[in-house]
């Protein structure tokens, strides 16, 4: 009796590990596939696709970074991406640290009101802000004679950190709701005004969900493309990485330049990848916190 | 002077967040349905009232109502696939004692860090109709040369929902262990005392104790497979192959019909909506205590 349940246990943990590995099989495979693809030669593109790269032909990345722009590209998604999260962080921060320890008239509506933006998902009002923007420019133009808000990547900065204003504000109250009011207390006695006591005192206690806020709109801004596709529409202006990309990918079909498209593909996933593999532990801790995405 | 300069310090800190929020996002949001009633010109702001005359003919474009048919099926066997292997997974990933946890928890969740046009490239890789990787694994069983067009009719939206369900396993599989996490393992210990297997003890002490998290969660599938169909198809698929609900809207801006856009979009928000409210309804069960 007890021989049969731990064969049978055994034969269980065997199933369980078998399964596991085909999970984790599934998932990487995919992904290393295009790291291994990124350095073959056009011509190994026609054969069996699992043979391994003859050589590691780099020159699949010089040509990606140089010839396809994926450099330009790259550097504009680096200036997005720091730009967003400097803006996110310099207006979301003082205004979570307001409306979650601060008694004003207007403050229950605003909490009320961020807290509702949390539903608002950027999919459906995309189109809207597009209009906006170029009636912007159409008046802006018809005064000065040039436009500024379309093709803009300080405008598609603003747009990205106001778009993740709710979230942040949302991970940030519920963490600056917890501190005692000691803190400041202590901090005013000593002298200081509303503004020292809140960026000396209570900002540094915050440091770990400001990091958890830097990661996860690295994450959102660095894979964003709809928004940038939509008001970095004009086809000589700068783009971002993700949507560089797409375009390559979509001219891929007719020009069949594989070695370079896959290149591009790892050059866009690179960071995140790496970012991941040193902060994995506090990404899917920090998710659990916050247990929202768009 | 205290209580003037504590204002002041308010309205410094609580107006550029407020401004920017208005106006990217409350703006845009109120401009969806005001322009549903509204026709506009492609390339001039006039716009002429025409009341609920765009939502007419939408509800009888038979194009939408492909789309929106394509949604429905898509959050149906998206949330299906999906949650069951999360929540297998997860069990496993808690209840056993596994080698090389972390090592599987870290790859399952590696989709979710990648842009949803990294993952399109990815599985244009995998769906390629010569050499790609599902094709030579189908030809090397068959032991003939097998040519599925896997991009194109009928087989597209199997191809997004495989795609769609690989980027959202490992979301969901964290989510799961966290919350199964905080079930205390004497309950677990004293229902295998009681002769409770593994199935048992995960129907009737796993699935109740966390039940209110997978409320959460369907809502959450709900919600991001409407918005994931979206970025899935505009990312990998050619152009009018087919459309999900997200993808007719902003097709119809691209056309320059953006009142009717407009529509579409309050059309799509009202059912993720009222679907979401009604699972939330029918899940509903009396909360069980820890």
């Amino acid at each position: 009796m007890t021989k049969k349940t731990s064969s049978s246990e055994t034969l269980y943990k065997v199933f369980i590990y078998v399964v596991l590995a085909m999970l984790a099989i599934v998932i990487i495979v995919p992904v290393a596939w295009v790291f291994l693809a990124s350095v073959k030669r056009n011509s190994e593109f026609y054969g069996n696709p699992w043979t391994l790269p003859a050589s590691f032909y780099w020159q699949n990345f010089v040509d990606a970074w140089n010839a396809a722009s994926m450099g330009s590209y790259m550097l504009n998604s680096v200036i997005v991406t720091a730009l967003s999260l400097i803006i996110l962080l310099v207006v979301a921060l003082p205004a979570a640290y307001c409306l979650s320890r601060f008694r004003f008239r207007g403050g229950r509506f605003l909490n009320v009101a961020f807290m509702a933006g949390l539903f608002i998902n950027v999919n459906y009002i995309v189109v809207p802000i597009f209009l906006m923007l170029r009636d912007w420019d159409s008046w802006i133009n018809y005064f000065f004679g040039k436009t500024i808000f379309l093709n803009n990547l300080f405008m598609l900065s603003i747009v990205y950190a106001a778009t993740a204003l709710p979230f942040t504000i949302y991970l940030l109250s519920g963490y600056f709701a917890t501190l005692p009011h000691d803190f400041e207390e202590a901090a005013y006695i000593d002298g200081a005004g509303y503004g020292q006591a809140m960026i000396r005192v209570i900002f540094p206690m915050a440091q770990p969900s400001i990091i958890t806020i830097i990661l996860f709109n690295f994450l959102s801004f660095w894979n964003e493309y709809i928004i940038s596709m939509t008001l970095m529409s004009s086809s000589t202006g700068q783009r971002t990485l993700p949507v560089g990309l797409l375009n390559l990918m979509q001219g891929q079909q007719s020009k069949a330049e594989f070695g370079i498209m896959y290149a591009g593909l790892v050059l866009v996933m690179l960071p995140t990848l790496i970012l991941y593999m040193c902060v994995q532990k506090k990404l899917t801790q920090g998710m659990t916190v916050g247990g929202l995405k768009g | 002077m205290r209580s003037k300069g504590r204002s002041r310090f308010i309205v410094l800190c609580v107006a550029p967040a407020a401004i920017l929020f208005f106006l990217f996002m409350v703006m845009p949001t109120f401009n969806v349905f005001r322009m549903s009633l509204f026709e506009r010109g492609a390339y001039s702001p006039t716009e002429t009232f025409v009341g609920l005359n765009n939502f007419k003919v939408l509800l009888k474009d038979a194009k939408f109502i492909t789309s929106m048919q394509n949604t429905i099926l898509l959050i149906v066997t998206v949330t299906i696939i999906t949650f069951f292997f999360a929540i297998v997974f997860a069990a496993i990933l808690t209840r056993e004692k596994i080698k090389g946890q972390n090592f599987f928890r870290v790859v399952f969740y590696i989709p979710n860090i990648l842009s949803i046009v990294v993952i399109a490239g990815i599985f244009s890789a995998v769906y390629k109709p010569e050499n790609g990787m599902l094709n030579s694994i189908f030809s090397m069983f068959a032991g003939r040369e097998v040519m599925v067009l896997w991009k194109d009719q009928p087989m597209v939206i199997v191809s997004i929902i495989i795609a769609m369900v690989w980027q959202a396993i490992g979301y969901y599989m964290v989510m799961y262990m966290a919350s199964m996490a905080a079930v205390p393992m004497d309950l677990y210990e004293s229902a295998g005392l009681d002769g409770a297997g593994r199935l048992k003890q995960f129907f009737q002490i796993t699935l109740p104790l966390i039940w209110t998290n997978i409320r959460t969660t369907l809502t959450f599938f709900i919600i991001s497979t409407i918005n994931m169909a979206f970025l899935f198809v505009k990312a990998m698929v050619a152009k009018g192959t087919s459309d999900v609900a997200l993808s007719f809207m902003y097709n119809q801006k691209d056309a320059g019909l953006y009142g009717y856009s407009m529509a579409a979009g309050v059309v799509i928000f009202l059912f993720s909506f009222l679907l979401s409210a009604l699972v939330n309804k029918v899940t509903a069960r009396d909360v069980l205590e820890m």
